[in-house]
């Protein structure tokens, strides 16, 4: 445990002296702050349309819970960002240590693989709850202005992170695949696509294979967390996903020992 | 302290090592010597536990590096052939970081940086960025990292790449002073450094040991041959014959020629002083002996004789 977070101390040394952490922040804090401003413009006009409508037949406003519509839309565009910055952090995990030769360092300390993934894969992860952490300003503008519920936006949370845990694992493991950083990075992002455009083809497709397909995207998952639903399934689509993500690059790692 | 056992390491396509066997005793200095690509790196990795062999056996301390590999590696430092640098942190704070993972307790995590930085001189860089460091400074936090938590044996791969003279000699004092505590292994194509620094040497061609002793016995009377260098003014294929025809004389290969002399180089078994032998002959024949030089075999010479093996006899022959 000690020698994790020996590990995480380390990586996330690294991503805050070097640019990236930065330049990923940035991004997100300016993506974030457009899809709060559409979001929240968005409905407001809707609901100014609905009660001049109600006005017009004599009726009173419809009852419209903003802060919850609000903070549903605006938590939902998270997944859609996240999924661009991911592979920004998990491409350089690995391959930039097999570029460095610094790969040879922690295999030869005395740790185990195990050890050297879960602090890689802990530090990326923890640099992404910094990262949602910052969207507290949009949302303590909606329980200063509103009273939304705090249900929905806990397991919203909840779903993010999980999600968070999923894409990081796998493209830590195509991190390991190679040595260039650039190359992960693409490959991650397209693998990402792919498990998000997946819906289009499941609409596609009929019978087991649109089950399988629409099972698989990745985004789908989240909408039950962003409506306040916790299912089982849900959970452990992300835990498997992230499961499989650590195990392969176990795997992968002890090739590399293999290969040299 | 180190026994490696018929180790050997095959890829798909080739043969790293194979059949390789030693031990190296506590407090020893052993040099490893091949040519690039002759598996002193990959022999390394497999005793640093780096990579899995093949097949065969190392043992550190009594641990087995394939059954016990943590434990074996607590007992090791290891500087690979590139030294695995974070760049962008500061000397202090890497060598903060490897004394963590190397398991040095918090308590005494500051103390031991201290000390190592002190031992190869590096402590007025510890606020720097390994990345704005010369290259010297950069190989000497490399060996920094594989002396912290004092571990017992020390493997070294070209400890000395890219250093100045000045800091070649520091970094062999330092790998002398070491022993005797520490047990080291070192690779290096460089063959003063191994006369200079290793008790005994390992001279490894394409993945085999093809000779262990001390450096002195390598030199001298390890590879059996001395050498002469004969100047003679006289009719060449004869002379050629002539000294073939002495005994002892294993080898004749004319060096240089001006004016009808020539200059021979006559390789003889080192147990026989052939020399007076030699200028009676010549002398007897009527031919003038110009000059008579012997020389000892450098450790290059044994170097490029066991490592070219192949090539020559090939070039012997086609001086008779």
């Amino acid at each position: 445990m000690k020698n994790i977070i020996a590990i995480v101390q380390r990586e996330l040394g690294t991503y805050f002296v070097s640019p990236v952490a930065y330049v990923v922040l940035t991004i997100f804090l300016l993506l974030s702050g457009i899809f709060f401003q559409i979001v929240l413009t968005g409905v407001l006009r809707e609901t100014m349309m609905q009660a001049m409508q109600g006005a017009q037949f004599g009726q009173g406003p419809p009852p419209v819970d903003v802060p919850a519509i609000v903070s549903r839309g605006f938590l939902g565009s998270m997944g859609v960002i996240l999924l661009f910055m991911i592979p920004m952090i998990t491409m350089a995990l690995f391959s930039e240590e097999k570029k460095r030769g610094t790969i040879e360092l922690l295999l030869t300390a005395p740790l185990t693989d195990v050890e050297v993934i879960l602090g890689k894969f802990f530090a990326a992860v923890s640099f992404f709850v910094i990262l949602l952490a910052t969207t507290w300003i949009p949302m303590a503008v909606l329980y200063i202005f509103g009273d939304p519920a705090s249900g929905p936006i806990l397991t919203a949370y909840l779903g993010l992170f999980l999600y968070c845990l999923a894409l990081v694992a796998i493209g830590m493991f195509i991190s390991s695949l190679t040595e260039n950083q650039i190359v992960a990075g693409v490959l991650s992002f397209a693998t990402f696509l792919l498990f998000w455009i997946v819906n289009a083809l499941a609409n596609v497709a009929q019978g087991t294979t649109k089950a399988v397909l629409s099972y698989l995207s990745i985004l789908d998952h989240l909408q039950d967390f962003m409506n306040g639903v916790l299912s089982t399934s849900n959970i452990i689509f992300y835990l498997s996903l992230a499961f499989i993500g650590v195990f392969l690059t176990y795997r992968s790692v002890d090739s590399l020992r293999w290969r040299g | 302290m180190i026994s490696v056992e018929n180790i050997s390491k095959r890829y798909p396509t080739k043969t790293a090592i194979e059949g390789m066997s030693f031990n190296v005793e506590k407090g020893e200095i052993l040099g490893f010597l091949g040519p690039n690509g002759a598996g002193k790196t990959t022999t390394m990795r497999i005793i640093t536990g780096y990579m899995p062999a093949s097949g065969g056996t190392v043992r550190i301390d009594g641990f087995d590096v394939g059954d016990n590999p943590i434990e074996c590696r607590k007992r090791i430092g290891y500087l690979p052939e590139n030294p695995p640098l974070y760049t962008e942190m500061t000397v202090n704070a890497y060598l903060r970081f490897v004394g963590k993972i190397k398991g040095v307790t918090s308590a005494k995590l500051a103390g031991e940086v201290d000390r190592v930085m002190d031992k190869v001189n590096i402590t007025e860089v510890q606020g720097r960025i390994i990345a704005k460091l010369s290259k010297g400074f950069k190989q000497r936090v490399g060996i920094a990292q594989a002396l912290l938590n004092d571990p017992p044996v020390l493997i070294l791969d070209e400890p000395t790449i890219g250093l100045d003279p000045k800091q070649i000699h520091e970094v062999r004092e330092l790998i002398k002073e070491l022993a005797g505590k520490h047990t080291v292994i070192l690779s290096t194509h460089i063959l003063p450094e191994v006369e200079q620094t290793c008790h005994r040497v390992i001279i490894i061609d394409h993945g085999k040991i093809v000779a262990v002793d001390t450096p002195q016995n390598l030199r001298t009377q390890g590879q059996g041959t001395s050498r002469i260098f004969v100047e003679v003014e006289g009719p060449s294929s004869e002379i050629i014959s002539t000294l073939k025809g002495l005994t002892g004389v294993v080898g004749v290969r004319t060096k240089s020629e001006a004016g009808g002399r020539f200059r021979y180089q006559v390789d003889a078994d080192v147990r026989q002083d052939i020399r007076g032998e030699m200028a009676r002959a010549i002398v007897t024949k009527g031919w003038s002996l110009l000059e008579l030089q012997s020389s000892v075999m450098s450790l290059e010479d044994i170097f490029i004789k066991l490592t070219t093996a192949e090539e020559i006899p090939a070039s012997d022959t086609d001086q008779s």
